[in-house]
């Protein structure tokens, strides 16, 4: 489809985190045939060896993680797996607590120290079947876009406009902020209606002067993006294509429902609006307003029109 | 200030609200004069244009004097005595270069809802609603005008406010609707609607060399100006029937081009049909009332040209495809591209060769610009074109 495709994004593009899943697979693979195999001395040692419920409760424990072991090793769906592991976690945490409500002594205290250990196992769990959940959901979630705008200026002139990165928020109306830290590299402040702020750095990785820019993000942001825009000469002498192509994965949670808001409902009229500006500064010399959209082009503004007459003092 | 306001259909209301003040650097801000209520605010009034809100400032034929500019703006000063064109037009874009004012590629701040109705959106317009731009129009004592270097005509002091405002849209529109006539000598030219763009359409056309100019209407107040002031010949729809004797004046051939000045509120003579596009405009199954363009198509002579000035906002029913295309007509239309013809028309006026101020008949203050609304709408009074003073 796109060339920006070919723009690779490690949150994207990479494999999906697999190394901590395989560790709990590891972990499940060891317990359960610990629990399965040797009964007694886990009974033991865990401090559970009084009750004859748990000669019988321990081998189905480890058939269970026999289970998620298999399920985490074999590498298909781990986020699925990985929430399995929080769930018997959970299971033994209830076991656990009910063993230790009528304990004393040397039991209790191996009860209460097996507790522990289970509760930080949780808690690893938790975080990789998050981390492992958000990086599949962040690949469905992907979004891209081609949009073109004719802008009555020479590729020269729209080319070194876009190059210098500090003018992006002057025309991308979600930007608050872009500051170029060298040539290259530069740092993206978004904000949102709520006052989401969303950041992240980006690096120019192809630049062919008056002809295309091509931008990423760099690793580690929540929202992996990459962009490309091409400047092409207009037919008949009738100024400059701008062809922008765009790819970004919005976060999920609240984040993401900021960044969402950021984009709206149509994120393509965005960047189609984005591109507007883009002609009228370039045009004109700067964004137009109106009384009823005083903060000139916006989806969200048109749809929550003010009257079309002066705005009052205090909102100049 | 006090300005005319939109309160929802059928009203409208002088309001106080605040000054209005420079956003843009090619702003300037106009001390109004003189302002008019055009044909096509009646559209606004009636609630056939969408995306209004209450509100909204009114008003986009206005004058006066420029009390302050923006800092790009290097042509005016304060003081300057101008008119402004209705379309908000930035002069730089190509279509712009081209000419093309009224469809301006970056002076609709609200161009995607525009687009989603039109295709793509033209200019953005004064006082005309959401969907041409949400900008605050001239019908008031005060009005920001984008777009200052490049709209904004200088009058000179010979020439009378009430020639001048004609200017803004009227004038330069029947003069369009005119020229995209492309008057030969011994052609004779019909024109559907005897209000302030009909009539200086017919008006133009003499300018423009129409050997004999035809105009249609139903008022006979109106039809006399026509007579009187420029020597047309008149056909009251209500008494005629407008094909017969169109072709009875032609011999049979039809006019070698046909104007439509009068756009999406048509009436017609016949009540029948004038009551299956009401009812379907009622129901907004349909926007218009296309009578004189149905009309317009069926009496021009084949090869001839229908040239569409009145105003059209969204879809046509029952529109004669089969005349227009098997007898080889062409249509022109558009929004005047006003900035076009300010200087050219305004040296027509110097010169003497029209006084477009006679079609006004109504001239009041501002404050009763609702008596002025309903009058116009009515008709009554023998009401044509309604200055308001400021």
């Amino acid at each position: 489809m796109s060339r920006v495709d070919t723009v690779l994004l490690p949150e994207l593009d990479g494999p999906v985190p697999a190394t901590l899943p395989s560790a709990l697979g590891l972990l499940s693979l060891a317990l359960g045939v610990g629990a399965l195999v040797a009964p007694g001395p886990v009974a033991r040692l865990t401090g559970v060896d009084d009750s004859p419920a748990a000669r019988s409760v321990l081998p189905a424990i480890g058939l269970r993680e026999l289970g998620s072991a298999a399920g985490l090793l074999s590498g298909r769906r781990p986020a699925g797996w990985a929430w399995s592991r929080v769930a018997g976690d959970a299971m033994d945490l209830t076991l656990l607590g009910r063993a230790l409500a009528d304990r004393s002594g040397e039991r209790r205290r191996r009860v209460a120290l097996t507790t522990l250990a289970v509760a930080g196992i949780t808690a690893v769990d938790v975080l990789a079947a998050v981390r492992v959940g958000r990086a599949r959901r962040a690949r469905a979630r992907v979004i891209r876009m081609q949009i073109a705008v004719t802008v009555n200026r020479s590729p020269a002139e729209a080319y070194r406009f876009w190059r210098d990165m500090e003018n992006l928020p002057r025309f991308m109306a979600h930007l608050e902020s872009v500051r170029a830290d060298d040539l290259r590299r530069s740092h993206w402040i978004a904000r949102g209606p709520a006052g989401h702020r969303v950041e992240w750095d980006a690096e120019i990785i192809d630049d062919q002067p008056n002809k295309s820019i091509t931008w990423r993000s760099l690793p580690g942001t929540r929202v992996p993006n990459a962009g490309r825009v091409r400047f092409v000469p207009a037919p008949g002498d009738r100024g400059t294509e701008v062809r922008v192509e765009l790819r970004y994965a919005p976060p999920a949670g609240a984040l993401g429902r900021a960044v969402a808001k950021l984009f709206g409902e149509e994120p393509e009229q965005q960047v189609r609006d984005d591109l507007r500006r883009f002609k009228q500064v370039l045009e004109t010399g700067e964004v137009v307003r109106s009384e009823g959209s005083p903060n000139g082009i916006s989806v969200r503004q048109q749809a929550m029109q003010r009257p079309a007459q002066p705005l009052p003092a205090s909102r100049r | 200030m006090k300005a005319t306001a939109w309160m929802g259909t059928d009203s409208v209301k002088v309001i106080d609200v605040p000054d209005p003040k420079i956003m843009n650097a090619r702003d300037a801000i106009v001390r109004i004069s003189t302002t008019a209520i055009c044909g096509s605010d009646l559209h606004l009034y009636h609630g056939y244009i969408p995306a209004m809100r209450k509100g909204d400032i009114l008003g986009h034929e206005f004058m006066g004097e420029v009390v302050e500019v923006g800092p790009q703006v290097r042509n005016l000063a304060p003081g300057d005595r101008v008119v402004v064109p209705f379309p908000i037009a930035c002069g730089h874009c190509s279509s712009c270069q081209r000419g093309l004012y009224s469809v301006c590629e970056n002076s609709n701040p609200n161009a995607g809802i525009a687009e989603k109705i039109m295709g793509h959106s033209p200019a953005g317009i004064f006082g005309y609603s959401h969907l041409l731009g949400g900008y605050a129009g001239g019908q008031a004592e005060y009005a920001r005008v984008p777009f200052a270097d490049v709209g904004p005509v200088k009058v000179p002091d010979e020439i009378s406010d009430d020639q001048a405002v004609m200017l803004a849209d009227v004038f330069p529109t029947g003069y369009m609707g005119a020229e995209m006539c492309d008057i030969k000598p011994g052609q004779v030219i019909a024109v559907w609607g005897a209000g302030p763009v009909g009539l200086l359409a017919a008006a133009s056309a003499r300018l423009l060399g129409a050997e004999r100019v035809i105009v249609i209407d139903r008022f006979p107040y109106r039809l006399r100006l026509a007579e009187e002031h420029i020597d047309a010949e008149t056909i009251n729809y209500e008494e005629a029937d407008v094909l017969d004797t169109l072709n009875e004046m032609t011999a049979g051939r039809g006019p070698d081009a046909c104007i439509d000045a009068v756009g999406l509120e048509g009436h017609h003579g016949n009540a029948a049909m004038y009551a299956y596009d009401r009812a379907k405009q009622a129901a907004r199954v349909e926007t218009e009332r296309p009578f004189a363009l149905r009309q317009a198509i069926l009496a021009c002579r084949s090869g001839g040209v229908v040239s569409v000035v009145g105003a059209y906002g969204g879809f046509v029913d029952k529109f004669p495809m089969g005349a227009f295309m098997n007898r080889s007509l062409i249509m022109r239309t558009g929004q005047c591209h006003v900035q076009r013809y300010t200087r050219p028309l305004l040296e027509r006026i110097q010169r003497g060769e029209i006084d477009p101020s006679f079609i006004v008949s109504h001239r009041m203050p501002l404050r009763d610009a609702p008596k002025g609304y309903k009058i116009f709408q009515k008709k009554q009074d023998d009401c044509t074109k309604v200055l308001l003073k400021v």
